[in-house]
């Protein structure tokens, strides 16, 4: 049996210990907005956040997150807005990716939020060398100029 | 969907006959055959594209797929234009894949550039195949959405709308038509102060005949077209609503993974899956004529399963075949055979003869996987003599018929669920079957819905790839150093006619082609031939102008007086790049123009080698006249994207055969551009005002040959084999810049 609370929901599954988390999600409970890309954390399209910090959730098991708050692109910004009932219904990260256009086909995109969300949750104002090592998510669309203005319009924020 | 076609106006799209007919007489006959048969067929399908209700809301249904071009908006946007629709009370909904909405439009618009479009090429061949069939097809790909769907159908169908709105409101009042004025969804007549909302007028307007030649309006008319408007499917798409193939889910659906034959065309000998079936989730193990899957209640079961399972494939003649023998085939193609005529001008023979000197250069580029990021997928549920299908993919209709014929159900018995696309570029056109053909039989052997799935791995090691090509090139020069005769022999197949021409005055050349066919399936690829022809004709054209001593953007302008689109583009890529400007330290400016998809690109990378002596690509500019925008942002970002898909193809792109079977498995052995390495992009538009380019594909072509050009100057080292990983810059020097 895999506990753990996904979007503030706690759940028990009847899962091998060893099943990724990435398919306990999709999978197991229905939850399709994180996404398999690689399978190995090259690619990051199925990040999520595991106590707040990303983590490539293709190759990460279940059992090495028992009891820990996940957090996936569905709830990011009921997570990010907490109790406040006024809060929009969008992270600052996700308004800034419909302000820059920044998605095309948009496969990669939650995995792409759910990295720079943690990443500058620990560092608000990023140089460009740290962007690029912060953030190794794959986009085959090519989006990453709007990426880098979009994060770049949060650190001046 | 439930479609009521009573609601629908029903509005030909007419297109002008001077579009149809004009061949060049170097096209292969197989093509003019298949036009003559296009236009003789002008059986037109009907392009009911706007739905109004009786609330005023505006419903279009756009006939193409969403995989990031933006294509649900700009398509909307040419239709409600010309509607004069309020774009708030506008709804946007992908056409359903049925008849209906079959796309002759783009085929039709084809016709008139150079046949049937080159990723259906497949289907003329193996003809038999009736205009019916060739125009009973849904697909996104060739650049065409805008061009040939947006103009021929969208644009028109909202005009003929409009007028019939207003000659139902005209009729109603009693006063001439051409006193009724249109704007956001009302017709009004001015001088009574009368107004009709569209919605009111609608169920009247769909009695009417439609107009044969609706008028289109001049760009000063427009009142969204060329506007930067927000993409509808983006707030989706950050919220992790958005739906693509591979995220279907029921509770009771069951999930397949597959082993395909890793050399290409073999079959399986013996399976057995005894270790697999014991395995929590499993439900069987099947085999096939050339795979064996796992199907259990989870995809990743099934997976861990399939690795259980032993299989035997038989022997095959290609099993020792490698990359190395690919290319020394056509090496030896290329020495031993003048090949066919692709393009022929002057003599160029006798130049050669009579020429003071000779440069050759000989390029190659290898197999490309397209790689999408959504790993390919295919669920389908049937259910006695009815199937549900869900997969993302370039062309719903031609999934629907091929589920049909191999599940042995008539095609409208089949539904299409529609799906985004985690990214296309070729992969998921029609002929690109492996996981349709495999997810239906699979789905044969149960009642309940099963989703086929690729690994990464399986889908790397099982593409249709973009070819490996070689191409020879030898330039004449007179004692003065002008170019005299250009000389290009290189593999085929040719799947886009004229790519491998060049728009330079070179008043003697002789491009033939030969044949490239290996047991390694190929498909088009973004851009298609322009990818791999650009890269060798503007590499070797900037040889060529280095040899004639000359500065290779002049020596370009020179050559380029009968073209002044590409003069246009090549002059705003170089004012905007600082093009001659004093550079920083070890760094150069490339540069590539290049036609294709009926648009003009020109790009001027910046590079400079770094100290792990790797190049580093600072910045691209590229310039680009596609006659005008529909909607510029959406526009910039399909530009910003192929110049990233061609940098990725140029850096890092390597597809090896080793043993008969691909040797790369994932994102570390095929590694792409990531934001570490990816340039500042600038994109200017050269709005020429002439007829709509594509945008999809025509930024990737210039890429490579711009980069490759840069360390040039940069290293005196000539790159002309890619990728450009593969190369080892720790000694080079700078050449002496003209």
């Amino acid at each position: 049996m895999a506990t753990f609370k996904i979007n503030g929901i706690e759940q028990n599954l009847d899962v091998e210990p060893d099943m990724p988390l990435l398919w306990a999600i999709r999978d197991e409970l229905g939850m399709t907005g994180t996404k398999f890309g690689c399978g190995i954390a090259s690619c990051g399209a199925c990040t999520v956040h595991v106590n707040g910090s990303a983590v490539r959730s293709c190759v990460t098991p279940v059992s090495a997150i028992e009891g820990q708050e996940i957090t996936t692109i569905e709830g990011l910004a009921s997570v990010a807005a907490g109790a406040n009932p006024s809060a929009p219904d969008l992270s600052a990260v996700q308004q800034a990716w419909i302000d820059h256009q920044v998605p095309q086909c948009g496969y990669c995109q939650s995995g792409m939020i759910m990295a720079v969300s943690s990443f500058l949750a620990t560092n608000p104002n990023p140089t460009d060398a740290e962007i690029d090592a912060g953030i190794t998510n794959v986009c085959r669309c090519g989006s990453y100029t709007r990426v880098r203005k979009a994060i770049r319009s949060l650190a001046i924020a | 969907m439930k479609i009521n076609r009573r609601k629908f106006l029903l509005s030909s799209a007419i297109v002008g006959g001077g579009v149809l007919i004009a061949y060049s007489a170097t096209r292969p006959s197989k093509h003019r055959q298949a036009n003559d048969e296009l236009v003789e067929g002008t059986e037109r399908y009907v392009t009911s594209y706007l739905r109004i209700d009786p609330n005023n809301e505006v419903t279009v249904y756009v006939p193409h797929s969403e995989m990031g071009q933006g294509i649900h908006t700009s398509l909307s946007m040419m239709a409600a234009d010309e509607l004069d629709a309020d774009w708030e009370l506008v709804n946007i909904e992908q056409a359903p894949a049925i008849d209906l909405f079959a796309n002759s439009d783009m085929i039709t618009g084809f016709a008139g550039e150079f046949g049937v479009p080159d990723f259906l090429m497949g289907l003329v061949a193996v003809s038999a195949t009736t205009i019916a069939q060739i125009g009973n097809l849904q697909t996104t790909g060739g650049s065409a959405s805008i061009r040939y769907t947006g103009e021929a159908a969208m644009r028109t169908s909202g005009a003929a709308a409009r007028e019939m709105l207003i000659e139902c409101a005209a009729r109603h009042w009693g006063v001439p038509a051409t006193e009724c004025t249109t704007a956001l969804s009302h017709v009004h007549h001015n001088a009574s102060g009368r107004s009709f909302a569209y919605g009111d007028l609608a169920n009247d307007a769909a009695l009417l005949e439609p107009p044969e030649n609706p008028v289109l309006k001049t760009p000063d008319q427009f009142t969204l077209m060329g506007k930067p408007m927000s993409r509808n499917d983006i707030p989706f798409k950050v919220d992790g609503s958005a739906q693509y193939g591979l995220d279907y889910h029921t509770e009771d659906m069951l999930y397949a993974a597959i082993k395909l034959a890793p050399v290409f065309g073999t079959k399986v000998v013996s399976v057995d899956g005894r270790e697999a079936l014991v395995r929590r989730g499993v439900k069987r193990v099947i085999e096939l004529e050339d795979s064996v899957a796992v199907v259990a209640d989870s995809y990743w079961r099934a997976k861990e399963a399939l690795k259980l399972v032993k299989v035997e494939f038989e022997p095959s003649e290609n099993d020792n075949v490698s990359s190395a023998d690919i290319f020394a085939g056509f090496d030896a193609s290329l020495a031993d055979n003048n090949g066919s005529k692709d393009f022929e001008q002057g003599d160029a023979e006798a130049s050669f003869e009579a020429a003071d000197d000779v440069i050759e250069g000989n390029y190659r580029v290898p197999y490309l996987a397209h790689a999408p990021m959504e790993p390919m997928n295919c669920t389908v549920h049937i259910q006695g003599d009815k199937a549900d299908l869900w997969t993302s993919t370039q062309d719903p209709l031609s999934m629907r018929g091929r589920v049909a014929s191999i599940a042995g159900l008539s095609e409208e018995d089949v539904t299409y669920h529609f799906s985004y696309l985690g990214g296309g570029f070729g992969r998921r056109l029609p002929f690109n079957w492996n996981v349709i053909d495999h997810a239906t039989l699979i789905a044969k052997e149960f009642d309940v819905p099963v989703k086929t799935v690729l690994s990464r791995e399986d889908d790397m090691q099982q593409d249709y790839y973009r070819p490996a090509v070689g191409s020879n090139f030898k330039a004449a020069f007179d004692a003065s150093g002008n170019v005299l005769a250009w000389h290009n022999r290189y593999t085929g197949p040719v799947q886009t006619p004229g790519a491998a021409h060049i728009p330079y005055a070179i008043e003697n050349q002789s491009i033939r082609t030969v044949d490239g066919d290996t047991h390694v399936p190929i498909a088009a690829w973004r851009s298609v031939d322009h990818s791999q022809q650009t890269f060798f004709t503007e590499s070797f054209v900037d040889e060529v102008a280095h040899r004639s001593g000359k500065n290779p953007y002049q020596f370009r302008m020179d050559l380029l007086q009968a073209h002044p689109r590409h003069r246009k583009v090549l002059e705003v890529a170089a004012e905007a790049a600082g093009y001659g400007r004093n550079l920083p330290e070890g760094h150069a400016l490339g540069i590539a123009v290049a036609e294709s998809f009926g648009s003009i690109a020109a790009e001027i990378a910046e590079v400079s080698i770094g100290a792990d002596n790797k190049p580093i690509v600072h910045k691209v500019t590229c310039a680009i006249d596609c006659g005008w925008t529909v909607n510029p942002d959406a526009a910039a970002a399909q530009v910003e994207s192929g110049i990233i898909f061609g940098l990725t193809a140029s850096m890092y792109g390597e597809i090896t055969i080793e043993n008969g079977r691909v040797a790369q498995n994932n994102f570390p052995d095929y590694e792409m551009v990531r934001l570490a390495t990816s340039p500042d992009i600038e994109v200017h538009f050269v709005e020429s005002g002439e007829k709509l380019g594509g945008l999809g594909e025509p930024a990737t072509p210039p890429i490579a040959a711009a980069v490759s050009n840069a360390i040039y100057i940069l290293t005196g080292q000539r790159i002309r084999e890619l990728p450009i990983k593969n190369h080892d810059f720790s000694e080079g020097t700078p050449i002496a810049q003209v």
